[in-house]
């Protein structure tokens, strides 16, 4: 016989290539999402500390509507401006921040425990359950959402809560939609079969089987509709149907300073929207990566 | 008579996570084939069978990579070829049938429409010629009633036929080689041995040569004249089907014949212990060997070399390696 | 056979077609599962074979109780299933599991593989936790694997591990059949040995009956003590293993046989007889319904369908040649 290769030692295992291991575990965070939203759930947070003034009273010694510190007018007391009212802005803006991220948060909270129940029951018990939710969840769809709250936000009065649970209501529809799917085609999956097979009672394989494999879709939904929610509440409180003054909140800010941004004073508008802007930038972003992250199946979405 | 097809030394690499993870799913792989016969390539789940395929028509994914060797076709080189001449190639002298045909048919165009796709590309046909050569190719095929069948679509179409349908594609450009990818696994017990009797007349009338991919020793045994068993991204063992049924040398062919049930017999299966291998994690030495019931320390630390006996055989294995007795009778290199 | 574990009789399941956008009429049926009869002893193995279409994913989906027949009885320790309500119907449950085809989904990809294996006890009994614990153990090293792997989530295992999974799962109660629908098909020729030889071990140990339902002659005959062939929602023949395989008398058994791959590339084998394909159980042939395939066909095939025969010791054809 003729040995056709040299013989070999087995050849280490080949040096992989590429980007350094710092970078590569840089890389597997969502950093920008995160550079925006740890600051601001700290601020929220440590509102009171950080502070300079009290938000809802006048900033002693300041002028009314002084500008922001760089422009002539402005001072270092007050660096973001003062109000109509002389409050200082910054201080504004921190408070406001925990109103918007609590409503958002809580409000995406009840709207997805709502839609996602509605979407589960309506997909695995099927029959005229899931006609009857179906049918509501056409109808609810068909309200236009901001005048619905809008209308409910008058009949309930304004405070947080009601808002919270105004925004909850308003936004499970899409939940209850998307999760109901998902539950139809886990429904013909072998291993919820085999429970059923095995005499599980449909609590069970709900509990069970349905329920965890539903919270991946949940959360990235959710994700993504924090910032719906933040800046429906944002609208609302434009519109003054939102959280009552003097408490401050993005949206109101907005609100009082409408009529004084053709007149030049621009950091009592630019402040609270770039805010907005930012949270619900970061809200989506996060949302994108967790949708990567968590089910590459679901990239469509 | 020189070979259709010699592929020496076949190197192909994945290239993932951006470059820093490298698998080598062919590693070091020759073989030869001359028209009109079948060669099997068998081998399980990850063990580089259809990666070797791929290489051979240029339709590795965008991740992976030729990083070594020659494949010699009709006397030119395809690893040096550009895209453009190997699309070429392919449709004309090398087809595929693959596993799904469902997969591979597209369902917005009727049957005519994609049989005569490849003969009005490679072959310059048109109008009046090339319906009859689609006709004459669905014949082939064994389609009754061609001239009407034409008009339809492939969701009107049960599986059998359907995979008869890429059959007839593959031989619209009049290939010299055909790689068939499993191609009956998903049709019935039945159905599968028409078109496996197909495929024989098919190579008989046209001596084209076909490389036979499955993991089903009962097709080689059935079709094949050549056999190349894959582990592990390497070929631990090839030659000549009667060869290797009678007198297998590596562990792992002697190990897949023991384990498949025989018709009539309740004969005990042999079951190989542990599981086939990841690619990006392999043992080292040979890849076999935590499997192997002949393991021996030297199989842990080095890897086998390829040993030749007679013309076609060509084992890799430490067992039958005895590199230090005296070498058979007269032996060609 | 001395008092059978699970008896089938007569079973059909046909299938409404509907037609017509507003009056759904119902013009068709698809006669799924057209009379079967067959029994399955405590401790035994009965194949069913077939090709697509042939009944017998219905036929087991009739056992497990997912879905209701159009007539017919399935007895289990001589009770029909149907009429089971209450403890009866749960102590069925208990009693008859299903292992699937597909490794990959049969297991919750949520759920540690202790608490998987554990669902069954946890539905049925109520035993504490350790003694869950150990009966999970327990099972899990009737079936090769380590007990340590319960902590474990299924997507960290191979193909042929989760079948085993899945095998220990069927196991957890007492129970005393197991239908395996093509169990070994989806996994790699080296793994099905393993399986295949880990169920019988299992069989000789816990005494478990298996409905091996499955498209490859040799693996289906390897496992099983007899075999049904089934076509087209029929019996066609119904015999002792190796009985089938030395003699078989039915056309389509033999055709079966004829299109099954050798073992061996000098093994001769005769050219097919078969023509055609499989005919639609939405309008079945009349009579005998392989009458338009069969090479042995005789005009008196197409009008009268034949009825099964014993024309040997346990061994029933139904065809007019015998």
């Amino acid at each position: 016989m003729v040995s056709t290769t040299a013989p070999t030692v087995s050849p280490p295992v080949e040096a992989a290539r590429g980007l350094p291991r710092w970078l590569r575990l840089v890389r597997a965070w969502p950093l920008l999402p995160m550079l925006i939203l740890v600051p601001l759930i700290l601020v929220a947070l440590c509102a009171d500390v950080i502070a300079p003034y009290d938000p809802i009273q006048p900033v002693p010694g300041a002028k009314i509507y002084a500008p922001p510190f760089w422009m002539p007018g402005g001072s270092m007391h007050a660096l973001l401006g003062t109000d109509f009212q002389g409050r200082d802005i910054l201080s504004r803006l921190l408070f406001g921040a925990r109103v918007s991220l609590i409503v958002g948060v809580m409000g995406t909270l009840v709207a997805g425990s709502l839609g996602a129940a509605l979407g589960i029951l309506a997909g695995y018990l099927g029959g005229w359950v899931d006609q009857v939710i179906m049918r509501v969840t056409d109808a609810w769809l068909a309200l236009p959402a901001l005048v619905f709250a809008i209308f409910l936000a008058t009949m309930l009065g304004p405070s947080m809560w009601n808002i919270i649970i105004i925004l909850g209501l308003v936004y499970w529809t899409r939940y209850a939609r998307v999760i109901r799917g998902e539950v139809l085609s886990l429904r013909e999956r072998e291993f919820v079969k085999l429970a059923e097979i095995a005499g599980a009672r449909r609590w069970r394989v709900i509990r069970r089987h349905i329920l965890p494999n539903v919270l991946n879709t949940t959360m990235i939904l959710a994700s993504l509709t924090i910032g719906v929610v933040i800046i429906a509440e944002a609208s609302l409180s434009f519109l003054g149907v939102g959280v009552p003054p003097p408490q401050p909140a993005w949206g109101s800010m907005l609100a009082e300073a409408r009529s004084t941004l053709m007149a030049g004073k621009w950091w009592l508008t630019v402040w609270p929207g770039l805010c907005i802007l930012l949270v619900v930038l970061a809200t989506q972003l996060f949302g994108d990566w967790l949708r990567v992250r968590l089910d590459p199946q679901l990239r469509n979405l | 008579m020189p070979p259709l097809l010699q592929v020496s030394d076949l190197q192909t690499s994945f290239f993932t996570f951006g470059g820093t993870r490298v698998v080598k799913a062919v590693d070091g792989v020759s073989f030869s084939l001359h028209a009109g016969e079948t060669l099997g390539l068998v081998g399980e789940s990850g063990c580089g069978k259809t990666t070797t395929c791929l290489s051979l028509v240029g339709l590795l994914p965008p991740a992976a990579r030729i990083v070594g060797g020659r494949i010699d076709f009709v006397g030119e080189d395809l690893t040096q070829k550009p895209p453009g001449e190997m699309r070429h190639i392919r449709g004309r002298d090398i087809a595929m049938i693959l596993q799904d045909p469902m997969a591979s048919l597209n369902p917005l165009f009727s049957i005519y429409t994609q049989v005569a796709e490849p003969a009005y590309y490679h072959q310059g046909l048109r109008g009046r010629s090339l319906r009859q050569r689609v006709q004459e190719l669905l014949r082939a095929v064994r389609i009754p009633s061609p001239e009407l069948r034409m008009r339809d679509y492939p969701h009107q179409m049960s599986g059998g036929m359907r995979q008869r349908i890429v059959g007839a594609i593959a031989l619209a450009g009049g290939p010299k080689l055909i790689i068939a990818d499993e191609p009956t696994t998903n049709l019935d017990v039945t159905i599968q041995a028409q078109y496996l009797d197909l495929l024989k007349d098919i190579q008989q009338e046209t001596g084209v040569a076909i490389i036979f991919v499955t993991h089903n020793l009962g097709i080689v045994a059935r079709m094949c004249d050549k056999l190349a068993v894959m582990y592990a991204g390497k070929l631990v063992e090839q030659g000549a089907v009667r060869d290797l049924f009678n007198a297998p040398k590596h562990p792992y062919t002697k190990a897949l014949l023991g384990s498949i049930p025989k018709l009539g017999s309740k004969e005990p299966l042999y079951a190989i212990p542990g599981q086939p291998p990841n690619l990006a994690n392999l043992p080292a030495g040979c890849a076999f060997h935590p499997r192997c019931a002949y393991a021996m320390p030297r199989c842990t630390t080095h890897e086998p070399r390829e040993l030749r006996f007679g013309t076609d055989w060509t084992v890799r294995c430490w067992l039958v390696d005895q590199a230090d007795k005296e070498p058979y009778g007269s032996a060609t290199a | 056979m001395a008092a059978p574990l699970l008896e089938v009789q007569g079973l059909q399941k046909y299938f409404p077609v509907h037609m017509g956008l507003f009056l759904r009429r119902q013009i068709a049926w698809v006669k799924a599962v057209d009379g079967v009869d067959f029994a399955i002893a405590p401790g035994e193995t009965l194949g069913l074979i077939g090709e697509s279409g042939c009944g017998k994913t219905t036929t087991s989906k009739l056992i497990l109780l997912q879905e209701q027949p159009t007539a017919g009885t399935i007895r289990f320790d001589g009770e029909d299933i149907f009429t089971l309500q209450g403890q009866g119907l749960l102590r069925y449950r208990r009693e008859v599991q299903v292992v699937f085809q597909d490794p990959y989904s049969s297991l919750s990809p949520r759920m540690r593989v202790g608490d998987i294996i554990a669902e069954p006890l946890e539905i049925h009994t109520t035993l504490s936790r350790h003694a869950l614990q150990e009966r999970v153990a327990h099972v899990l090293e009737l079936v090769g694997l380590q007990p340590d792997v319960a902590p474990l989530f299924p997507h960290e295992f191979s193909g042929g591990q989760r079948q085993r999974i899945a095998i220990a799962r069927a196991l957890a109660t007492n129970t005393r059949l197991i239908v395996l629908d093509e169990p070994v098909s989806a996994l790699d020729v080296s793994i099905r040995a393993q399986i295949m030889n880990q169920l019988e071990h299992l069989q000789q140990t816990l005494g478990v009956s298996y409905l091996f339902i499955g498209h490859d002659l040799a693996t289906v005959a390897h496992i099983s003590h007899r075999i049904a062939v089934m076509y087209l929602g029929q019996i066609a023949e119904l015999a002792d293993s190796l009985e089938l395989c030395a003699h078989p008398l039915h056309p389509y058994t033999q055709a079966l046989f004829t299109a099954a791959l050798p073992s061996h590339p000098d093994e001769k084998r005769q050219k097919l007889a078969l023509s055609g394909e499989v005919p639609s159980a939405l309008n079945p042939p009349s009579g005998c319904r392989f009458h338009p395939r069969c090479p042995h066909a005789m005009p008196h095939c197409a009008h009268e369908a034949p009825v099964p025969k014993e024309v040997a010791p346990q061994h029933t054809v139904a065809c007019h040649l015998y």
